[in-house]
Protein backbone atom coordinates (compact mmCIF):
# COMPACT_ATOMS: atom_id res chain seq x y z
CA UNK A 1 0.00 0.00 0.00
CA UNK A 2 2.79 2.03 0.84
CA UNK A 3 4.58 1.79 -1.70
CA UNK A 4 1.97 2.01 -4.17
CA UNK A 5 1.12 5.31 -2.97
CA UNK A 6 4.93 6.88 -3.32
CA UNK A 7 6.38 4.71 -5.53
CA UNK A 8 5.68 7.31 -8.54
CA UNK A 9 5.70 10.56 -6.73
CA UNK A 10 8.75 11.53 -7.78
CA UNK A 11 10.87 13.74 -5.58
CA UNK A 12 9.35 17.06 -6.26
CA UNK A 13 6.12 15.50 -5.38
CA UNK A 14 7.14 13.97 -2.44
CA UNK A 15 8.43 16.56 -0.52
CA UNK A 16 5.54 18.55 -1.59
CA UNK A 17 3.34 16.04 -0.30
CA UNK A 18 5.52 15.76 2.77
CA UNK A 19 5.20 19.70 3.56
CA UNK A 20 2.00 20.07 3.00
CA UNK A 21 0.69 16.75 5.72
CA UNK A 22 3.62 18.10 8.18
CA UNK A 23 1.84 21.54 7.76
CA UNK A 24 -1.71 20.37 7.92
CA UNK A 25 -1.05 18.23 11.57
CA UNK A 26 0.73 20.97 13.08
CA UNK A 27 -1.83 23.18 12.25
CA UNK A 28 -4.69 22.53 14.96
CA UNK A 29 -2.12 23.10 17.37
CA UNK A 30 -1.25 26.65 16.22
CA UNK A 31 -4.77 27.91 15.29
CA UNK A 32 -7.03 27.97 17.84
CA UNK A 33 -10.46 28.98 16.12
CA UNK A 34 -12.90 26.58 15.59
CA UNK A 35 -14.43 28.29 12.48
CA UNK A 36 -11.02 28.09 11.05
CA UNK A 37 -10.70 24.13 11.68
CA UNK A 38 -13.86 23.97 10.40
CA UNK A 39 -13.46 25.92 6.74
CA UNK A 40 -9.79 24.01 6.80
CA UNK A 41 -12.00 20.57 6.70
CA UNK A 42 -14.58 22.10 3.98
CA UNK A 43 -11.57 22.87 2.38
CA UNK A 44 -10.60 19.04 2.19
CA UNK A 45 -14.00 17.71 1.48
CA UNK A 46 -13.57 20.22 -1.90
CA UNK A 47 -10.53 18.85 -2.58
CA UNK A 48 -11.76 15.46 -3.03
CA UNK A 49 -14.59 16.48 -4.97
CA UNK A 50 -12.03 18.92 -7.50
CA UNK A 51 -9.33 15.77 -7.84
CA UNK A 52 -12.21 13.94 -9.13
CA UNK A 53 -13.61 15.92 -11.30
CA UNK A 54 -9.83 17.24 -12.23
CA UNK A 55 -9.15 14.06 -13.47
CA UNK A 56 -12.27 13.36 -15.54
CA UNK A 57 -11.76 17.35 -17.24
CA UNK A 58 -8.22 17.14 -17.52
CA UNK A 59 -7.37 13.80 -17.92
CA UNK A 60 -10.21 12.18 -19.82
CA UNK A 61 -11.34 15.13 -21.36
CA UNK A 62 -14.93 15.13 -19.88
CA UNK A 63 -17.06 17.40 -18.44
CA UNK A 64 -19.41 16.31 -15.83
CA UNK A 65 -22.15 18.93 -14.41
CA UNK A 66 -23.20 16.53 -11.66
CA UNK A 67 -20.56 16.30 -9.49
CA UNK A 68 -22.95 16.94 -6.32
CA UNK A 69 -24.93 14.34 -7.09
CA UNK A 70 -22.40 11.14 -6.18
CA UNK A 71 -21.43 14.04 -3.03
CA UNK A 72 -25.52 13.44 -2.30
CA UNK A 73 -25.15 9.68 -3.04
CA UNK A 74 -22.19 9.67 -0.50
CA UNK A 75 -23.89 11.86 2.10
CA UNK A 76 -27.49 10.34 1.51
CA UNK A 77 -25.46 6.37 2.02
CA UNK A 78 -23.86 7.12 4.88
CA UNK A 79 -27.19 8.28 6.58
CA UNK A 80 -29.35 5.84 5.91
CA UNK A 81 -27.08 2.65 5.52
CA UNK A 82 -26.19 3.89 9.20
CA UNK A 83 -29.50 4.85 10.91
CA UNK A 84 -32.01 3.09 8.68
CA UNK A 85 -30.41 -0.47 7.68
CA UNK A 86 -27.59 -0.78 10.74
CA UNK A 87 -24.41 -1.06 9.05
CA UNK A 88 -21.54 0.62 10.71
CA UNK A 89 -20.72 4.26 9.65
CA UNK A 90 -17.23 2.74 7.85
CA UNK A 91 -19.38 0.42 5.79
CA UNK A 92 -21.78 3.17 5.01
CA UNK A 93 -19.00 4.99 3.58
CA UNK A 94 -17.84 2.70 1.53
CA UNK A 95 -21.28 1.28 0.43
CA UNK A 96 -21.71 5.08 -0.35
CA UNK A 97 -18.76 4.98 -2.69
CA UNK A 98 -18.93 1.95 -4.04
CA UNK A 99 -22.69 2.72 -4.69
CA UNK A 100 -21.59 6.03 -6.37
CA UNK A 101 -19.11 4.45 -8.81
CA UNK A 102 -21.61 2.16 -9.85
CA UNK A 103 -24.07 4.54 -10.95
CA UNK A 104 -21.34 6.38 -13.15
CA UNK A 105 -19.93 3.13 -14.31
CA UNK A 106 -23.48 2.31 -15.87
CA UNK A 107 -24.23 5.88 -16.65
CA UNK A 108 -21.14 5.93 -18.27
CA UNK A 109 -21.68 2.73 -20.23
CA UNK A 110 -24.85 4.43 -21.93
CA UNK A 111 -23.05 7.80 -22.67
CA UNK A 112 -19.29 7.14 -23.84
CA UNK A 113 -19.92 5.28 -27.28
CA UNK A 114 -21.33 8.85 -27.97
CA UNK A 115 -18.53 11.36 -28.62
CA UNK A 116 -18.80 14.96 -27.58
CA UNK A 117 -20.03 16.34 -24.37
CA UNK A 118 -22.92 14.31 -23.83
CA UNK A 119 -21.43 13.66 -20.30
CA UNK A 120 -22.27 16.99 -19.13
CA UNK A 121 -25.96 16.86 -19.95
CA UNK A 122 -26.21 13.75 -18.93
CA UNK A 123 -24.63 14.14 -15.41
CA UNK A 124 -26.70 17.71 -15.38
CA UNK A 125 -29.73 15.86 -15.53
CA UNK A 126 -28.79 13.02 -12.75
CA UNK A 127 -28.06 15.90 -10.69
CA UNK A 128 -31.56 16.80 -11.08
CA UNK A 129 -33.00 13.54 -10.28
CA UNK A 130 -31.08 12.87 -7.30
CA UNK A 131 -32.57 16.25 -6.03
CA UNK A 132 -36.08 15.00 -7.21
CA UNK A 133 -35.67 11.78 -5.03
CA UNK A 134 -33.65 13.57 -1.83
CA UNK A 135 -36.85 15.99 -1.56
CA UNK A 136 -39.82 13.45 -2.40
CA UNK A 137 -38.78 10.51 -0.60
CA UNK A 138 -39.04 12.12 2.86
CA UNK A 139 -39.17 8.41 4.39
CA UNK A 140 -35.62 7.36 3.69
CA UNK A 141 -34.26 11.15 2.80
CA UNK A 142 -35.99 13.49 5.24
CA UNK A 143 -37.21 15.21 2.82
CA UNK A 144 -36.67 19.20 1.97
CA UNK A 145 -35.89 19.81 5.82
CA UNK A 146 -32.69 17.09 5.64
CA UNK A 147 -31.82 14.00 7.33
CA UNK A 148 -30.57 14.63 11.19
CA UNK A 149 -28.70 12.18 13.58
CA UNK A 150 -26.11 11.20 11.21
CA UNK A 151 -23.43 9.19 13.22
CA UNK A 152 -20.17 10.14 14.24
CA UNK A 153 -17.41 7.92 12.86
CA UNK A 154 -15.66 5.94 15.16
CA UNK A 155 -11.51 4.63 15.45
CA UNK A 156 -10.73 1.95 17.45
CA UNK A 157 -13.55 2.49 19.80
CA UNK A 158 -13.04 6.15 20.06
CA UNK A 159 -15.36 8.28 18.65
CA UNK A 160 -14.97 11.01 16.65
CA UNK A 161 -16.99 14.40 18.28
CA UNK A 162 -14.68 17.19 17.85
CA UNK A 163 -14.02 19.27 14.68
CA UNK A 164 -10.30 18.79 15.02
CA UNK A 165 -10.90 15.23 14.91
CA UNK A 166 -12.99 15.27 11.34
CA UNK A 167 -10.07 18.03 10.89
CA UNK A 168 -7.44 14.98 11.00
CA UNK A 169 -9.49 12.33 10.16
CA UNK A 170 -10.94 14.44 6.59
CA UNK A 171 -7.35 15.70 5.77
CA UNK A 172 -6.07 12.10 6.19
CA UNK A 173 -8.25 11.02 3.37
CA UNK A 174 -8.01 14.23 1.25
CA UNK A 175 -4.47 13.62 1.15
CA UNK A 176 -4.72 9.71 -0.04
CA UNK A 177 -7.13 10.76 -2.49
CA UNK A 178 -4.16 13.48 -3.40
CA UNK A 179 -1.44 10.85 -3.30
CA UNK A 180 -3.67 8.18 -5.08
CA UNK A 181 -4.11 11.07 -8.10
CA UNK A 182 -0.93 11.88 -8.54
CA UNK A 183 0.38 8.09 -8.42
CA UNK A 184 -2.47 7.49 -11.62
CA UNK A 185 -1.37 10.41 -13.05
CA UNK A 186 2.44 9.74 -12.83
CA UNK A 187 1.39 5.84 -14.30
CA UNK A 188 1.26 4.27 -17.44
CA UNK A 189 -2.32 4.85 -17.01
CA UNK A 190 -1.87 8.70 -16.56
CA UNK A 191 0.19 8.84 -19.85
CA UNK A 192 -3.12 7.04 -21.27
CA UNK A 193 -5.26 9.34 -20.08
CA UNK A 194 -3.31 12.35 -21.09
CA UNK A 195 -3.26 10.94 -24.75
CA UNK A 196 -6.50 10.31 -24.97
CA UNK A 197 -6.92 13.86 -23.95
CA UNK A 198 -4.92 15.33 -26.70
CA UNK A 199 -6.27 13.22 -29.32
CA UNK A 200 -8.58 10.50 -28.87
CA UNK A 201 -8.08 9.44 -32.94
CA UNK A 202 -4.52 8.35 -32.35
CA UNK A 203 -4.82 7.00 -29.16
CA UNK A 204 -7.86 4.73 -30.37
CA UNK A 205 -5.08 4.00 -33.14
CA UNK A 206 -2.50 2.91 -30.46
CA UNK A 207 -4.98 0.39 -29.23
CA UNK A 208 -6.03 2.74 -25.91
CA UNK A 209 -9.51 1.41 -25.12
CA UNK A 210 -10.55 5.47 -24.36
CA UNK A 211 -14.11 4.10 -23.91
CA UNK A 212 -13.25 2.37 -21.18
CA UNK A 213 -10.51 5.14 -19.70
CA UNK A 214 -13.29 7.20 -19.54
CA UNK A 215 -15.36 5.46 -17.50
CA UNK A 216 -12.84 3.99 -14.86
CA UNK A 217 -12.07 7.81 -14.12
CA UNK A 218 -15.62 8.53 -14.17
CA UNK A 219 -16.23 5.65 -11.69
CA UNK A 220 -13.23 6.84 -9.69
CA UNK A 221 -14.14 10.62 -9.23
CA UNK A 222 -17.71 9.54 -8.41
CA UNK A 223 -15.96 7.09 -5.71
CA UNK A 224 -13.68 10.42 -4.65
CA UNK A 225 -17.04 12.74 -4.06
CA UNK A 226 -19.11 10.06 -2.61
CA UNK A 227 -16.12 9.59 0.40
CA UNK A 228 -16.19 13.18 0.68
CA UNK A 229 -20.26 13.31 1.05
CA UNK A 230 -19.62 10.48 3.57
CA UNK A 231 -17.59 11.97 5.46
CA UNK A 232 -19.46 15.34 5.07
CA UNK A 233 -22.41 13.80 6.66
CA UNK A 234 -20.95 12.66 9.79
CA UNK A 235 -18.63 16.05 10.28
CA UNK A 236 -22.26 18.02 10.41
CA UNK A 237 -24.25 15.27 11.43
CA UNK A 238 -27.00 16.46 9.26
CA UNK A 239 -27.87 16.79 5.60
CA UNK A 240 -30.26 18.28 3.15
CA UNK A 241 -30.66 18.04 -0.02
CA UNK A 242 -29.83 22.15 -0.99
CA UNK A 243 -26.18 20.97 0.17
CA UNK A 244 -26.01 18.81 -3.38
CA UNK A 245 -27.69 21.02 -5.95
CA UNK A 246 -26.45 21.83 -9.65
CA UNK A 247 -25.20 24.95 -7.77
CA UNK A 248 -22.83 22.64 -6.10
CA UNK A 249 -21.75 21.03 -8.82
CA UNK A 250 -21.08 24.05 -10.71
CA UNK A 251 -19.04 24.94 -7.70
CA UNK A 252 -17.25 22.10 -8.14
CA UNK A 253 -16.36 22.56 -11.91
CA UNK A 254 -15.61 26.38 -11.18
CA UNK A 255 -13.17 24.41 -8.35
CA UNK A 256 -11.55 22.82 -11.29
CA UNK A 257 -10.95 25.28 -13.62
CA UNK A 258 -8.99 27.25 -11.09
CA UNK A 259 -7.24 24.82 -9.62
CA UNK A 260 -6.02 24.05 -13.10
CA UNK A 261 -7.33 21.61 -14.81
CA UNK A 262 -4.94 18.93 -15.10
CA UNK A 263 -3.60 19.91 -11.84
CA UNK A 264 -3.77 17.55 -8.63
CA UNK A 265 -2.25 20.27 -6.31
CA UNK A 266 -4.45 22.74 -8.18
CA UNK A 267 -7.37 21.45 -6.52
CA UNK A 268 -6.58 22.41 -3.41
CA UNK A 269 -5.57 25.47 -4.61
CA UNK A 270 -9.09 25.70 -6.12
CA UNK A 271 -11.30 24.68 -3.66
CA UNK A 272 -9.66 26.79 -1.04
CA UNK A 273 -10.00 30.12 -3.36
CA UNK A 274 -13.08 29.72 -4.22
CA UNK A 275 -14.58 28.67 -0.37
CA UNK A 276 -13.09 31.57 0.63
CA UNK A 277 -14.45 33.85 -2.63
CA UNK A 278 -18.04 32.70 -1.50
CA UNK A 279 -17.77 33.61 1.92
CA UNK A 280 -16.26 37.21 0.80
CA UNK A 281 -19.16 37.23 -1.65
CA UNK A 282 -22.04 36.27 0.64
CA UNK A 283 -21.71 39.07 2.98
CA UNK A 284 -20.79 41.69 -0.01
CA UNK A 285 -23.45 41.00 -2.21
CA UNK A 286 -25.57 41.42 0.76
CA UNK A 287 -24.38 44.98 1.93
CA UNK A 288 -24.60 45.99 -1.72
CA UNK A 289 -27.63 44.56 -2.73
CA UNK A 290 -30.18 44.66 0.58
CA UNK A 291 -33.24 42.22 -1.11
CA UNK A 292 -30.11 39.69 -2.05
CA UNK A 293 -31.03 36.11 -0.66
CA UNK A 294 -27.22 35.65 -0.17
CA UNK A 295 -27.45 32.67 -2.97
CA UNK A 296 -26.45 35.27 -5.85
CA UNK A 297 -23.00 34.45 -5.43
CA UNK A 298 -23.64 32.15 -7.84
CA UNK A 299 -24.21 34.91 -10.36
CA UNK A 300 -20.54 35.67 -9.81
CA UNK A 301 -19.05 32.29 -10.18
CA UNK A 302 -20.81 32.24 -13.83
CA UNK A 303 -18.99 35.34 -14.78
CA UNK A 304 -15.38 34.09 -13.02
CA UNK A 305 -15.78 30.91 -15.06
CA UNK A 306 -16.12 32.50 -18.16
CA UNK A 307 -13.63 35.20 -17.90
CA UNK A 308 -10.80 32.08 -16.76
CA UNK A 309 -12.15 30.07 -19.44
CA UNK A 310 -12.02 32.97 -22.14
CA UNK A 311 -8.58 33.95 -21.32
CA UNK A 312 -6.72 30.54 -19.38
CA UNK A 313 -8.68 27.33 -21.00
CA UNK A 314 -6.53 25.39 -18.78
CA UNK A 315 -7.25 26.79 -16.09
CA UNK A 316 -6.17 29.69 -13.34
CA UNK A 317 -2.91 27.66 -11.52
CA UNK A 318 -1.80 26.38 -15.28
CA UNK A 319 -2.45 29.21 -16.88
CA UNK A 320 -1.22 31.45 -14.88
CA UNK A 321 2.47 29.27 -14.70
CA UNK A 322 2.44 29.40 -17.66
CA UNK A 323 2.23 32.73 -18.31
CA UNK A 324 5.16 33.45 -15.33
CA UNK A 325 7.75 31.25 -17.17
CA UNK A 326 6.96 32.60 -20.93
CA UNK A 327 7.94 36.11 -18.97
CA UNK A 328 10.59 34.49 -17.49
CA UNK A 329 12.07 33.11 -20.44
CA UNK A 330 11.57 36.46 -22.24
CA UNK A 331 13.43 38.30 -19.72
CA UNK A 332 16.45 36.03 -19.81
CA UNK A 333 18.39 37.31 -22.93
CA UNK A 334 18.17 40.68 -21.63
CA UNK A 335 19.72 39.29 -18.65
CA UNK A 336 22.40 37.32 -20.67
CA UNK A 337 22.96 40.68 -22.51
CA UNK A 338 25.24 42.48 -20.58
CA UNK A 339 26.84 39.23 -19.10
CA UNK A 340 27.95 38.04 -23.19
CA UNK A 341 29.15 41.86 -24.07
CA UNK B 1 -0.74 -10.60 -46.36
CA UNK B 2 -3.89 -8.65 -46.27
CA UNK B 3 -6.59 -9.11 -48.02
CA UNK B 4 -9.35 -7.02 -48.36
CA UNK B 5 -12.66 -9.04 -49.46
CA UNK B 6 -15.57 -7.22 -51.00
CA UNK B 7 -15.41 -4.66 -48.17
CA UNK B 8 -18.53 -2.08 -48.05
CA UNK B 9 -18.78 0.94 -45.04
CA UNK B 10 -21.24 2.81 -43.88
CA UNK B 11 -22.37 6.22 -42.10
CA UNK B 12 -25.74 5.96 -41.61
CA UNK B 13 -27.27 5.74 -44.87
CA UNK B 14 -24.01 6.92 -46.87
CA UNK B 15 -22.14 4.66 -48.38
CA UNK B 16 -18.96 5.34 -48.33
CA UNK B 17 -17.12 2.00 -49.54
CA UNK B 18 -18.75 -0.02 -51.98
CA UNK B 19 -17.19 -3.45 -52.35
CA UNK B 20 -13.49 -2.69 -51.98
CA UNK B 21 -11.23 -5.97 -53.17
CA UNK B 22 -7.12 -5.61 -52.39
CA UNK B 23 -4.40 -7.18 -50.93
CA UNK B 24 -0.91 -6.46 -50.13
CA UNK B 25 2.24 -8.56 -48.95
CA UNK B 26 4.92 -7.79 -46.42
CA UNK B 27 7.80 -5.72 -47.64
CA UNK B 28 5.62 -4.14 -50.59
CA UNK B 29 4.39 -0.77 -50.40
CA UNK B 30 1.09 -0.64 -51.67
CA UNK B 31 -0.74 2.87 -52.50
CA UNK B 32 -4.04 3.97 -52.52
CA UNK B 33 -4.77 7.47 -54.17
CA UNK B 34 -8.08 8.87 -54.65
CA UNK B 35 -9.46 12.60 -54.30
CA UNK B 36 -11.10 14.32 -51.49
CA UNK B 37 -13.52 12.42 -50.54
CA UNK B 38 -13.24 9.13 -52.11
CA UNK B 39 -13.03 6.87 -49.06
CA UNK B 40 -9.20 6.53 -48.09
CA UNK B 41 -9.25 7.25 -44.73
CA UNK B 42 -12.74 5.30 -44.15
CA UNK B 43 -10.70 2.06 -45.87
CA UNK B 44 -7.44 2.88 -43.38
CA UNK B 45 -10.63 3.25 -40.54
CA UNK B 46 -12.21 0.08 -41.65
CA UNK B 47 -8.95 -1.99 -41.54
CA UNK B 48 -8.30 -0.68 -37.97
CA UNK B 49 -11.62 -1.28 -37.06
CA UNK B 50 -12.47 2.32 -35.68
CA UNK B 51 -15.34 2.13 -38.18
CA UNK B 52 -16.44 -1.01 -39.16
CA UNK B 53 -17.39 -2.78 -42.15
CA UNK B 54 -21.00 -3.20 -43.09
CA UNK B 55 -20.31 -6.20 -45.21
CA UNK B 56 -17.40 -8.15 -46.89
CA UNK B 57 -14.17 -9.68 -44.91
CA UNK B 58 -10.83 -8.59 -44.10
CA UNK B 59 -7.88 -11.09 -43.37
CA UNK B 60 -4.90 -11.10 -41.71
CA UNK B 61 -2.46 -14.10 -42.83
CA UNK B 62 -5.63 -16.08 -43.11
CA UNK B 63 -7.10 -14.96 -39.99
CA UNK B 64 -10.50 -12.81 -40.35
CA UNK B 65 -10.19 -9.39 -38.53
CA UNK B 66 -13.10 -7.78 -39.89
CA UNK B 67 -15.21 -7.50 -36.77
CA UNK B 68 -12.45 -7.35 -34.03
CA UNK B 69 -12.33 -4.33 -31.48
CA UNK B 70 -9.71 -1.66 -32.46
CA UNK B 71 -7.28 -3.01 -29.37
CA UNK B 72 -8.07 -6.28 -30.85
CA UNK B 73 -6.47 -5.10 -34.11
CA UNK B 74 -3.36 -3.33 -32.58
CA UNK B 75 -2.65 -5.75 -30.80
CA UNK B 76 -2.64 -8.28 -34.05
CA UNK B 77 0.19 -5.48 -34.89
CA UNK B 78 -2.01 -3.53 -37.50
CA UNK B 79 -0.58 0.29 -36.70
CA UNK B 80 -2.14 3.62 -38.05
CA UNK B 81 -0.64 6.89 -38.56
CA UNK B 82 -3.71 8.75 -38.76
CA UNK B 83 -4.82 11.28 -40.90
CA UNK B 84 -3.03 15.13 -40.01
CA UNK B 85 -0.46 13.33 -37.73
CA UNK B 86 -2.66 13.66 -34.73
CA UNK B 87 0.50 13.56 -32.25
CA UNK B 88 -0.03 13.79 -28.44
CA UNK B 89 0.61 17.83 -28.55
CA UNK B 90 0.44 18.17 -24.91
CA UNK B 91 3.17 15.21 -24.27
CA UNK B 92 6.76 14.69 -24.54
CA UNK B 93 8.40 13.44 -27.76
CA UNK B 94 9.81 10.27 -25.89
CA UNK B 95 5.98 10.25 -24.25
CA UNK B 96 4.70 9.68 -27.88
CA UNK B 97 6.45 7.02 -28.38
CA UNK B 98 6.68 5.39 -25.29
CA UNK B 99 2.65 5.29 -25.98
CA UNK B 100 3.30 4.03 -29.66
CA UNK B 101 4.28 0.34 -27.34
CA UNK B 102 1.05 0.68 -25.22
CA UNK B 103 -0.24 -2.81 -26.35
CA UNK B 104 3.48 -4.34 -26.29
CA UNK B 105 3.73 -2.61 -22.78
CA UNK B 106 0.25 -4.52 -21.50
CA UNK B 107 1.97 -7.89 -22.41
CA UNK B 108 -0.35 -7.65 -25.32
CA UNK B 109 1.42 -7.70 -29.06
CA UNK B 110 4.18 -8.49 -30.29
CA UNK B 111 6.78 -8.83 -28.92
CA UNK B 112 5.89 -7.34 -25.25
CA UNK B 113 7.94 -5.48 -23.94
CA UNK B 114 8.56 -6.24 -19.84
CA UNK B 115 11.25 -3.61 -18.73
CA UNK B 116 12.10 -0.47 -19.06
CA UNK B 117 15.66 -1.81 -21.41
CA UNK B 118 13.83 -3.46 -23.32
CA UNK B 119 11.28 0.29 -24.36
CA UNK B 120 14.48 2.28 -24.03
CA UNK B 121 16.54 -0.12 -26.82
CA UNK B 122 12.93 0.61 -29.07
CA UNK B 123 12.80 4.11 -28.37
CA UNK B 124 16.56 4.12 -29.35
CA UNK B 125 16.05 2.05 -32.66
CA UNK B 126 13.44 5.52 -33.83
CA UNK B 127 16.00 7.89 -32.67
CA UNK B 128 18.35 6.04 -35.16
CA UNK B 129 15.92 6.74 -37.71
CA UNK B 130 15.05 9.78 -36.77
CA UNK B 131 17.79 11.68 -34.83
CA UNK B 132 15.85 15.16 -34.69
CA UNK B 133 13.22 13.23 -32.77
CA UNK B 134 16.35 12.69 -29.91
CA UNK B 135 16.62 16.14 -30.15
CA UNK B 136 13.44 17.07 -29.71
CA UNK B 137 12.61 14.10 -27.29
CA UNK B 138 12.06 16.74 -24.13
CA UNK B 139 9.81 18.63 -26.13
CA UNK B 140 6.20 18.70 -26.36
CA UNK B 141 5.11 17.66 -29.34
CA UNK B 142 3.30 20.33 -30.49
CA UNK B 143 5.97 22.15 -30.24
CA UNK B 144 7.49 20.17 -33.27
CA UNK B 145 7.18 21.34 -36.86
CA UNK B 146 4.74 19.88 -39.07
CA UNK B 147 7.51 17.50 -40.87
CA UNK B 148 8.98 16.39 -37.24
CA UNK B 149 5.27 15.93 -36.34
CA UNK B 150 4.53 13.75 -39.27
CA UNK B 151 8.07 11.82 -38.08
CA UNK B 152 7.19 11.37 -34.64
CA UNK B 153 4.02 10.39 -36.31
CA UNK B 154 5.42 7.34 -37.75
CA UNK B 155 7.98 6.71 -35.26
CA UNK B 156 5.27 6.65 -32.24
CA UNK B 157 3.26 3.78 -34.49
CA UNK B 158 6.97 1.71 -35.34
CA UNK B 159 6.69 1.47 -31.58
CA UNK B 160 4.08 -0.82 -31.73
CA UNK B 161 6.15 -3.13 -34.46
CA UNK B 162 3.91 -3.45 -36.99
CA UNK B 163 3.05 -6.49 -39.39
CA UNK B 164 0.76 -3.52 -40.86
CA UNK B 165 1.40 0.12 -41.37
CA UNK B 166 -1.49 2.11 -42.74
CA UNK B 167 -0.30 5.70 -43.34
CA UNK B 168 -3.37 7.73 -44.08
CA UNK B 169 -1.74 10.74 -46.08
CA UNK B 170 1.82 11.66 -44.86
CA UNK B 171 2.69 14.52 -47.18
CA UNK B 172 -0.70 16.60 -46.32
CA UNK B 173 -0.10 20.35 -45.41
CA UNK B 174 4.01 19.58 -45.57
CA UNK B 175 5.53 21.89 -48.01
CA UNK B 176 7.48 20.22 -50.95
CA UNK B 177 10.77 19.51 -49.54
CA UNK B 178 10.09 17.98 -46.93
CA UNK B 179 7.31 15.77 -48.52
CA UNK B 180 10.01 14.34 -50.63
CA UNK B 181 12.23 13.50 -47.13
CA UNK B 182 8.78 11.52 -45.86
CA UNK B 183 8.37 9.49 -48.38
CA UNK B 184 12.36 9.04 -48.99
CA UNK B 185 11.58 7.90 -44.69
CA UNK B 186 8.65 5.75 -46.05
CA UNK B 187 11.03 3.69 -48.93
CA UNK B 188 13.10 2.95 -46.47
CA UNK B 189 10.37 1.29 -44.45
CA UNK B 190 10.39 -1.20 -47.27
CA UNK B 191 13.23 -2.97 -45.03
CA UNK B 192 11.48 -3.55 -41.89
CA UNK B 193 9.63 -5.88 -43.92
CA UNK B 194 6.35 -4.80 -43.25
CA UNK B 195 2.98 -4.56 -45.11
CA UNK B 196 2.73 -0.79 -45.72
CA UNK B 197 -0.46 0.57 -47.35
CA UNK B 198 0.13 4.18 -48.21
CA UNK B 199 -3.56 6.36 -48.75
CA UNK B 200 -2.25 9.94 -51.02
CA UNK B 201 -3.91 12.63 -52.59
CA UNK B 202 -0.33 13.41 -53.82
CA UNK B 203 -0.34 10.82 -56.19
CA UNK B 204 2.65 11.43 -58.32
CA UNK B 205 4.98 11.06 -55.08
CA UNK B 206 2.53 7.90 -53.92
CA UNK B 207 3.09 5.98 -57.16
CA UNK B 208 6.73 6.67 -57.29
CA UNK B 209 7.26 5.27 -54.37
CA UNK B 210 4.94 2.23 -54.54
CA UNK B 211 5.21 -0.99 -56.05
CA UNK B 212 1.75 -1.68 -56.71
CA UNK B 213 -1.32 0.84 -56.45
CA UNK B 214 -5.04 1.16 -56.33
CA UNK B 215 -7.33 3.62 -57.51
CA UNK B 216 -10.22 4.72 -55.36
CA UNK B 217 -13.20 6.86 -56.78
CA UNK B 218 -16.46 7.35 -54.81
CA UNK B 219 -15.64 3.76 -52.40
CA UNK B 220 -15.08 1.62 -55.35
CA UNK B 221 -11.48 0.90 -56.97
CA UNK B 222 -11.31 1.60 -60.25
CA UNK B 223 -8.43 0.32 -61.37
CA UNK B 224 -5.30 -1.52 -60.10
CA UNK B 225 -1.93 -2.57 -60.90
CA UNK B 226 2.16 -1.86 -60.72
CA UNK B 227 2.92 1.75 -59.90
CA UNK B 228 4.62 2.82 -62.77
CA UNK B 229 1.75 0.87 -65.68
CA UNK B 230 -0.77 3.52 -63.11
CA UNK B 231 1.81 6.11 -63.22
CA UNK B 232 2.30 5.82 -66.78
CA UNK B 233 -1.85 5.55 -67.70
CA UNK B 234 -3.01 8.55 -69.27
CA UNK B 235 -6.25 8.27 -67.51
CA UNK B 236 -4.28 8.64 -64.32
CA UNK B 237 -2.33 11.33 -65.71
CA UNK B 238 -5.39 12.85 -66.88
CA UNK B 239 -7.34 12.67 -63.24
CA UNK B 240 -4.49 12.76 -61.17
CA UNK B 241 -0.98 13.50 -62.18
CA UNK B 242 -1.94 16.92 -64.39
CA UNK B 243 -0.94 20.49 -62.76
CA UNK B 244 -0.89 18.69 -59.18
CA UNK B 245 2.25 19.83 -58.12
CA UNK B 246 1.32 18.78 -53.82
N1 LIG C 1 -17.88 10.37 -39.74
C1 LIG C 1 -18.51 10.47 -40.93
N2 LIG C 1 -19.86 10.55 -40.98
C2 LIG C 1 -20.50 10.64 -42.16
N3 LIG C 1 -19.90 10.64 -43.35
C3 LIG C 1 -18.56 10.54 -43.37
C4 LIG C 1 -17.80 10.45 -42.16
N4 LIG C 1 -16.49 10.37 -42.48
C5 LIG C 1 -16.44 10.41 -43.83
N5 LIG C 1 -17.68 10.52 -44.37
C6 LIG C 1 -18.01 10.55 -45.81
O1 LIG C 1 -17.47 9.39 -46.40
C7 LIG C 1 -16.88 9.69 -47.64
C8 LIG C 1 -15.42 9.27 -47.63
O2 LIG C 1 -14.69 10.05 -46.70
P1 LIG C 1 -13.16 9.80 -46.36
O3 LIG C 1 -12.97 8.34 -46.16
O4 LIG C 1 -12.79 10.69 -45.26
O5 LIG C 1 -12.48 10.26 -47.70
P2 LIG C 1 -10.95 10.57 -48.01
O6 LIG C 1 -10.13 10.11 -46.85
O7 LIG C 1 -10.67 9.83 -49.26
O8 LIG C 1 -10.86 12.05 -48.23
C9 LIG C 1 -17.06 11.19 -47.85
O9 LIG C 1 -18.18 11.37 -48.67
C10 LIG C 1 -17.32 11.71 -46.49
O10 LIG C 1 -18.17 12.83 -46.54
MG1 LIG D 1 -8.88 11.16 -45.69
Amino acid sequence: MKRLLIARLGSPNLIAFLIMALGLAAAPVFIDNNYIITVLTIIALFTMLTIGLSLLMGYAGQISLGQATFFGIGAYSMAIFSTRLGLSPWLSLLAGMILAGGVAYLLGMLIFRLHGHYLAMATLGMNIILYLILTQQVDWTGGPSGFRGVPDLSIGGMTLSTDTHYYYLIWFFALITIALSLNIVNSRVGRAMRALHSSEIAAETLGIDTGRFKLQVFALSAAYSALAGGLYASFLGFISPSSFTINASIKIVLMAVVGGLSSIWGATFGAAAILVIEQWLRTAIKSLVPGASGEQEIIAFGLILMLIMIFMPEGLVTGAGKALRARIARRKPERAQPAGG
Amino acid sequence: MLEIKNVSTSYGHVEALRGVSMAAHPGEIVSLIGANGAGKTTLLNTISGMTPARSGQILLNGVEITRLSPEKIVNLGVCQVPERRQVFATLSVRDNLTLGAYTRMRGRGEPPIKDRKTLHLDIETIYAMFPILKQREKQLAGTLSGGEQQMLAIGRSLMGRPKVLLLDEPSLGLAPLIVRDIFEIINCLREIDTIILLVEQNARAALRVADRGYVLETGRIVMAGPAADLAADPAIQQAYLGKQGR
